[in-house]
């Protein structure tokens, strides 16, 4: 579960990213944030991991408050996360398969148990023939799975995805939303901003549209 | 537990990975380090060379005691007795004038040096073994047996062993004050490396961040990295040191037959060398770790 109340988000040049935000998003729950480009959503993403605080209000995720935890306790509710950057963050000296099984190097898998986990995550984004592979050579649309084979590979109960299907073409975003909602439909937290609604293809889903910091539905 | 080798076998691997990515500059540093290392313990090799080396020539805490011309065979058996009671002494041996003009007489180029001398020109004399090495106990029998009535001249035969030890202590100290000059430098140069390190590899270790990774285990491969430098650094050292005892031991060798000595070079011991290799570890991870401590702070999140 991740809940805002009343959180706000002022940047110490002065910019207010957030205003007084409070929402709740339940386990199991999948949402889409909806706004323009600087209306906050990746502010909004990055206090749930804590790559940020708030100004003011608390951010609640899974009964902890995330402003209050020190520094040594941040790692550990991080890997609560399976978190897909707007950036990626591939890293581009490694292959396809090691970019994935960071994630387990860093939780300390068992390395026989994580090698099956790396194949089990790349076949379900559909890149499992690419594994050896350099990020570099992948299209946009298979770095942008292989991100998102990178954030499910520790099989996190929540995923959080800033602006996935940006810079993709239709039939690419597609198939990248039809991933996340397989994942929700197994009971995986989803988080997703973008701004694009069209992607949803009708089906109903929540959405909470920011508006210059406000949430305004 | 099972974690932990997990854990460490990861930052090892990774550790050699990486200076396996960089085998130039790598191959300089440990250069460096070896260079740095090899040349106090260089000296401190040859002090113990040259210690050991002392102790083959020298003849023990040796005194000559010179008697005057005229003393008489009870003067001599009085000495004799003083020799006997006193404490520090540990042995000596009489050297009657006439004896010691027949040695004089078989020495070769000396023999006709005496033929024109009318009598014996030489004195009695004890040749004298303290009990200990020691300066004090040394300088209070010579003080003591100068005083003796009929006692021409005290000579004190190992005052050249005292006065090589004084150099060596010498040479020691500037050994161990060179060790600390270049340990600060084998520091910085890990440092250095490690923090070229981290910078290029920002993005790995914010991505490594960001999915949950403890400092700990982003400071873990590069603490092997450092470690691992100081140690090769160390065992080049060792060998810096095994070539130049190789390169030297044979001229050592025939110079020490001219002096009818056998003589080899010694290595450093099993154990020195231990030392020397978990010290120069010790000093990679310092500076590995100083590094760390001062840089991963800085990474942050873009």
């Amino acid at each position: 579960m991740i809940s805002f109340s009343e959180v706000s988000k002022r940047y110490p040049n002065g910019f207010e990213a957030l205003r007084n935000v409070s929402f709740t998003v339940e386990t199991g729950e999948m949402a889409l944030i909806n706004g323009h480009s600087g209306a906050g959503k990746t502010t909004l993403l990055r206090l749930i991991a804590a790559i940020e605080r708030s100004t003011t209000g608390s951010v609640i995720v899974n009964g902890q408050d995330v402003g209050r935890l020190n520094g040594a306790a941040i790692p550990f509710l991080r890997r609560n996360f399976g978190l897909v950057f707007q950036d990626q963050k591939l890293l581009f000296d490694r292959s396809v398969f090691e970019n994935v099984l960071l994630p387990l190097q860093i939780s300390g898998f068992e390395s026989k148990a994580a090698v099956r986990r790396v194949r089990a995550a790349l076949d379900k984004v559909g890149l499992l023939s690419k594994e050896k592979a350099r990020p570099i050579t992948l299209s946009g649309g298979e770095q942008q799975r292989l991100c998102i084979a990178r954030a499910i590979v520790s099989r996190p109960s929540i995923l959080i995805a800033d602006e996935p299907t940006s810079n993709l073409d239709m039939e690419y975003a597609k198939d990248i939303m039809a991933i996340f909602k397989s994942f929700h439909q197994v009971g995986v937290t989803v988080l997703i901003s973008t701004h694009d609604v069209e992607l949803l293809g009708g089906t109903p889903q929540r959405i909470l549209t920011l508006s210059h910091g406000e949430l305004t539905g | 537990m099972n974690i932990w080798f997990s854990y460490h076998w990861h930052a090892l691997a990774l550790a050699f990975k990486r200076l396996a990515l960089i085998p130039f500059s790598t191959l300089l540093t440990l250069g460096v380090i070896g260079i740095a290392f090899s040349l106090p313990a260089g000296i401190y090799v040859f002090l113990e060379n040259v210690e050991t080396l002392s102790g083959q020539f020298s003849s023990g805490p040796q005194l000559s005691l010179f008697l005057k011309l005229n003393a008489t065979q009870s003067e001599v058996g009085k000495i004799e007795s003083f020799l006997k009671e006193n404490p520090h002494v540990a042995s000596f041996r009489f050297i009657p004038k006439a004896s010691a003009l027949e040695q004089f007489k078989e020495s070769p180029g000396l023999a006709g040096v005496m033929d024109g001398l009318e009598g014996n020109p030489l004195p009695d004399a004890f040749v004298v073994t303290a009990r200990d090495v020691s300066t004090e106990t040394l300088k209070t029998l010579s003080r003591a047996l100068s005083e003796l009535r009929q006692v021409e001249h005290v000579q004190l035969d190992s005052a050249w062993t005292q006065r090589l030890d004084a150099l060596l202590k010498l040479g020691r100290l500037a050994a161990w004050m060179l060790s600390v000059l270049l340990s600060l430098l084998v520091i910085a140069v890990v440092f250095n490396t490690i923090r070229l390190q981290i910078l290029t590899m920002g993005d790995e270790i914010e991505v490594a961040k960001l999915i949950g990774a403890t400092n700990g285990f982003i400071r873990r491969p590069f603490l092997y990295f450092g470690t691992i430098q100081g140690l090769v650094g160390g065992i080049v050292a060792w060998l810096i040191i095994s070539l130049g005892i190789h390169l030297t031991d044979e001229p050592v060798k025939h110079l020490m037959q001219l002096y009818e000595t056998d003589f080899r070079l010694y290595h450093l011991s099993m154990g020195d060398s231990l030392v020397m290799f978990l010290f120069s570890a010790g000093l990679g991870w310092l500076g590995a770790w100083l590094s760390v401590v001062s840089h991963l702070l800085k990474i942050e999140f873009r």
